[in-house]
């Protein structure tokens, strides 16, 4: 067959579900088997050897979450993936592949809040520090690497600020440093922005989102560029030999896959936080319509962005898009096609204002989650972070008066109604407080 | 020629019966050994070991030179893999010619210019930098299932 390059929206239909070789069912079968047979006590020996390729046990791998892995790495552009059961255990499987008790990473601040706490406080007890800066901050950056540092880590678009990461100048200061930069790309999604065609080593998502895209399951994802050099001496877990695998040395054997061969047949094998074969097949379904999806998912956050920025009760709209957006010449260069669907916007009248606004929404959903189909809101201060004060809040960059939304998929002029009415309700609030 | 594609390295392996490893190792950590044993069980390819300081490694009886596979089995192997030093490539290049050999692949980090240009200039087929075991696995569905991205695509029923 003569070569040809497939665009994003055959590969995200095709790749790694070619047709069952087996029965040759078109659709992608739902292996839901915990285990797999031998053929023969010499082949398991080769398969648990990691010699040969194949089937063991569903922790490791199974071939319906092999195809959502394959389908997400090609749409990607990297070398293999490792599908988890959520984001976090993406992360912490991605991390602990690196790094290990006495190890360094650094973080760019305005992560998610799951992520910071997994960072500074689980990972940080396991023994392994991590230093925040600033993203824009490439100075701060450079000043607090170490010999010990494992990585770089960052949000395509944080969150919820919207800040928008500059990959090209954070991966050529990792790697000057000889660390891989980690790049959670679960707001952007493929579609919006691949980080490894900008210097991104690893990508991790929280599949989710916008890649199961409803709200239905969870699910992560761990995609290697197979780029880095493992083997360079920075990465001991990755070149010298494993006590967790015999004294198997993963750069020298695996080459250029070292880094998602440890992460599956090691750490996966051993955190044990792997994904469903249901909500692979499920993710895959998601996978096939992500190009269809997003444009109306930024469509309508644009919509709504622009609708906000023009009311009064509305301090501010931290949307990358906007003319005003410090974010905007980075979103241009690292998301053309649009900077995703979801971010934040402060309401004059703070607390109460947010509160009087959430609760006269009919449409939009009221939950801690993102990249539905369906629209959703979430105020910080009355929910996740109310036991803080708003001083504590202000501290951690999310005022008492900032909602975030994830704009989905429904009649753009629908969702604007209803916001209208919020905004209607936060405005007799703030008259009250004031 | 230099084979750059899957395509190619596809069609390398598709016609293909024979592999002598030059360098295989029976020290099952090292990496030799993995392509060694995945080649043998998975039985496609006739795998030798090309190796003066081994006499077997399970069970496959192991040639101390080219010379003496050809001159055993009355022809060069059809690819010979070269897991060596890459200082050493050279001369595995001039052996590999001097018995007829047709193709050469250079594993992981086996990069020499001189032995390239050798072979290349040899009129033989060249893979540089790639895994045998890995690209076998890629054409056999092995790599889809470790989540690989094989960067194959097809609506036809793969049949390995």
């Amino acid at each position: 067959m003569e070569e040809r390059t497939f665009g994003f929206r055959t590969r995200a239909l095709h790749a790694g579900t070619p047709p069952d070789g087996e029965t040759g069912a078109r659709a992608l079968p739902i292996y839901l088997s915990t285990s797999f047979v031998f053929d023969s006590t010499e082949h398991a020996a080769e398969l648990f050897a990691l010699r040969t390729y194949g089937n063991i046990y569903t922790r490791i791998g199974n071939p319906t979450v092999a195809a959502f892995e394959e389908k997400l790495a090609s749409l990607e552009g990297g070398l293999g993936a490792v599908a988890t059961a959520s984001g976090l255990s993406a992360q912490l499987i991605t991390i602990l592949s690196l790094a290990q008790a006495g190890d360094h990473l650094v973080a760019t601040v305005n992560l998610y809040g799951g992520t910071v706490t997994q960072l500074s406080v689980t990972l940080k007890r396991m023994g392994i520090e991590t230093t925040f800066v600033p993203g824009g901050d490439h100075h701060a950056l450079r000043g607090v690497l170490r010999e010990n540092t494992r990585a770089v880590f960052t949000e395509t678009i944080g969150n919820p600020n919207g800040q928008v990461a500059d990959i090209v100048a954070l991966a050529e200061i990792a790697h000057g440093a000889g660390v891989p930069l980690i790049v959670d790309n679960t707001f952007a999604t493929p579609y919006l922005c691949r980080p490894i065609e900008h210097g991104a080593d690893v990508v991790v998502h929280s599949a989710t989102k916008f890649i199961g895209g409803h709200g239905t399951v969870l699910g992560g994802a761990i995609v290697e560029s197979g780029k880095f050099p493992w083997g360079a001496g920075r990465h001991p877990l990755l070149s010298t030999p494993s006590p967790g695998y015999h004294g198997l040395n993963f750069s020298e054997t695996f080459g250029e896959y070292a880094f998602v061969q440890r992460a599956r047949a090691e750490v996966l094998r051993d955190v044990g936080a792997a994904m469903s074969p249901m909500n692979a097949w499920l993710m895959v379904q998601g996978l096939e319509t992500l190009a269809l999806r997003m444009p109306q998912h930024v469509a309508n956050a644009r919509a709504v962005a622009e609708f906000l920025r023009g009311r009064e009760e509305v301090s501010y709209v931290w949307y990358a898009d906007l003319p005003e957006s410090p974010d905007r010449a980075l979103a241009q260069r690292y998301l053309p096609l649009g900077a995703g669907a979801v971010f934040a916007f402060g309401l004059r009248g703070g607390r109460e204002a947010g509160r009087a606004f959430i609760e006269a929404l009919e449409l939009w959903s009221h939950l801690a989650n993102v990249g539905d189909a369906k629209s959703l809101v979430i105020h910080p201060a009355t929910t996740t972070h109310q036991q803080l004060s708003d001083e504590e809040l202000r501290a951690g960059g999310i005022g008492p008066e900032m909602v975030r939304l994830s704009v989905g998929l429904e009649d753009v002029g629908d969702l604007l109604w209803d916001l209208e009415r919020g905004l209607g309700a936060a405005r007799k609030a703030a008259a009250v407080s004031a | 020629m230099i084979l750059t594609t899957p395509a190619e390295r596809r069609a390398l392996l598709d016609r293909s019966r024979t592999v002598g490893m030059v360098g295989a190792s029976a020290n099952h950590s090292r990496p030799s050994y993995f392509v060694f044993s995945y080649l043998r069980t998975k039985g496609k390819l006739d795998v030798s070991p090309i190796n003066p300081a081994i006499a077997e490694i399970d069970g496959v009886h192991a040639y101390p030179s080219l010379a003496a596979y050809r001159e055993d089995r009355g022809a060069p192997p059809d690819i010979v893999d070269v897991f060596r030093k890459p200082d050493d490539a050279p001369q595995v290049v001039r052996e590999a010619i001097a018995v007829g050999a047709k193709a050469v692949w250079f594993q992981y980090g086996v990069i020499n210019d001189e032995a390239i240009r050798l072979a290349v200039e040899a009129g033989l087929d060249v893979v540089v930098d790639r895994c045998i075991k890995v690209e076998s696995a890629r054409f056999d569905g092995g790599l889809a299932l470790g989540g690989m991205n094989t960067g194959l695509l097809t609506a036809r029923r793969r049949i390995h």
